[in-house]
């Protein structure tokens, strides 16, 4: 089986062929906002980091936004900086540059937001001319690199479209691509359950170590994460600890090995299942999966989410018949699994890995349509000082 | 899972099983829990994709869903009771019991 997609210098496989609008700090959001919203065939990063943070935030926020660039849907980058903001420009400039991708850049401190953005459109303008003669053409599904989350889950999450996300995941993987899962918060009750199919005792080692540090930190600002994980609407949905959460979520990464663990922000390198440090919030944890390089993101949800990404198309995935009816303008699947179908889950499978070749090609998710996804989120761990 | 069943057990070892429907107190259900039939008739009504108990749980006790701990009782609950945040806390995440 193979898709169609946009071949990048770096020998990586887009599946959208997108300039990337990326503002390096809170403050130059606004220009980068304006040029995406312009130029056709941009589409804007904006983010609230990259200034006046401790150092492992600054480092997370040049990390985030040079694998952001390097994402094989984007064609191009034009990073829009303010000039003086904390994290290392330079840095992300020749990160991404490193990919083979043109980069350029504008200022705003060097003359202000109007040049800043008369400046930026010009070169949005050339970045697209240029990126829209790269042609899609076949390449083999090994080539693929694809995410999972769940997201306003509920009892169905855990019984249905988490395990048929799983299903298409080992599709994926037998082929030779890359999985990408995560929501690092989502697997306090099951890390037990992880470490088993880990490769190596160092991978297991990691799990352990991530569930152990963000359970610390929950508790040490929160006393109790209840309310926050699992959250009101999973509450609302069935759900009552974040154990029960954790061991329907983590069914989505299937139940291939698992090779490895990489930090938020990473680019993930290598075939196989990988997990990425990260929260399970919604607008932190796709911009993890796009900076780990993933092209499509398969999104299992209950209660039904709106979210897409500015340049990652999302498969919004339910098992709720409920949901499936209420909310047809948000999901792409119906995952028909509860009351009855459960020897259905290879052949769920199957529709999901069809739809996401699919998409892969060119198919446009509802998210994009719909032009919903423009505000993503970067992690952070320290205080805003 | 068979066709038409209101409720589900995923895990011969749990003690409570989840609605497939909006089910009414009274209801009696007849739940398969691996080689056993147990027979549950609800003290409340359970909302789709809520749980209820199968067994009787002390308090203290674990509560148990895909074969593995979900939580622990904070009240004595019996076969047919809503089993939801009003009687189950959570092991993890929380500085009230759990983590050393």
């Amino acid at each position: 089986m193979s898709f169609l997609g946009f071949p990048r210098p770096d020998g990586s496989v887009g599946v959208r062929n997108y300039v990337g609008v990326i503002s390096t700090v809170a403050c130059a959001n606004d220009v980068a906002y304006w040029i995406s919203q312009q130029i056709k065939g941009t589409a804007p990063f904006i983010h609230q980091s990259g200034c006046t943070q401790l150092k492992p935030d600054l480092e997370m926020a040049a990390r985030t936004l040079t694998s952001i660039g390097q994402n094989p849907n984007l064609a191009g980058v034009l990073l829009v900086s303010l000039g003086c903001e904390g994290v290392d420009v330079k840095r992300i400039e020749d990160g991404i540059a490193q990919s083979g991708k043109p980069v350029k850049k504008v200022v705003i401190q060097e003359a202000g937001a109007t040049i800043a953005l008369k400046n930026g459109l010009q070169l949005a303008q050339g970045l697209v001319s240029e990126a829209s003669k790269i042609k899609r053409r076949e390449f083999d599904n090994s080539f693929l690199r694809i995410g999972a989350k769940c997201g306003a889950s509920d009892t169905t999450s855990g019984l249905a479209s988490n395990p048929a996300v799983g299903a298409a995941f080992d599709l994926v993987v037998d082929d030779g691509g890359t999985c990408i899962f995560g929501e690092t918060t989502e697997f306090m009750g099951a890390e037990h359950i992880l470490t088993r199919r880990a490769v190596k005792k160092e991978v297991a080692d990691k799990i352990l170590e991530i569930v152990d540090q963000m359970e610390k930190r929950a508790i040490a600002r929160g006393g109790d994460m209840r309310g926050g994980q699992p959250s009101a609407g999973n509450i609302a949905g069935g759900l009552t600890t974040i154990e029960e959460k954790s061991l329907g979520a983590i069914s989505k990464g299937g139940t291939k090995p698992i090779q490895g663990v990489f930090e938020y922000g990473e680019r993930v390198q290598g075939k196989g299942l990988f997990i990425i440090d990260s929260p399970g919030r919604e607008p932190e944890f796709l911009t993890a999966l796009a900076a780990a390089g993933a092209q499509v993101c398969l999104f299992s949800t209950g209660l039904g989410v709106p979210q897409g990404f500015p340049f990652m198309p999302v498969i919004k995935i339910t098992g709720n018949p409920v949901t499936f009816k209420r909310l047809p303008d948000h999901i792409d699947i119906f995952v028909d699994l509860i009351g009855g179908k459960s020897s259905g889950l290879p052949a769920m499978g199957k529709i999901i890995y069809q739809a996401l070749l699919e998409v892969a090609s060119g198919e446009q998710t509802k998210a994009e349509i719909l032009g919903y996804g423009n505000f993503p989120g970067l992690y952070t761990i320290g205080p805003v000082l | 899972m068979k066709q038409g069943e209101k409720a589900i057990v995923l895990n011969a070892r749990d003690n409570v099983a989840t609605a497939l429907a909006d089910l009414e107190t009274g209801s009696s259900l007849e739940m398969n829990v691996g080689n056993k039939t147990l027979r549950v008739k609800l003290t409340m009504s359970i909302p789709f994709g809520h749980k209820f108990s199968l067994l009787k749980i002390k308090t203290g006790e674990s509560v148990v869903k895909y074969g593995e701990v979900i939580g622990t009782a904070t009240a004595d609950i019996y076969p047919g009771d809503y089993v939801h945040i009003h009687n189950v806390v959570s092991n993890r995440g929380t500085s009230n019991r759990g983590v050393e």
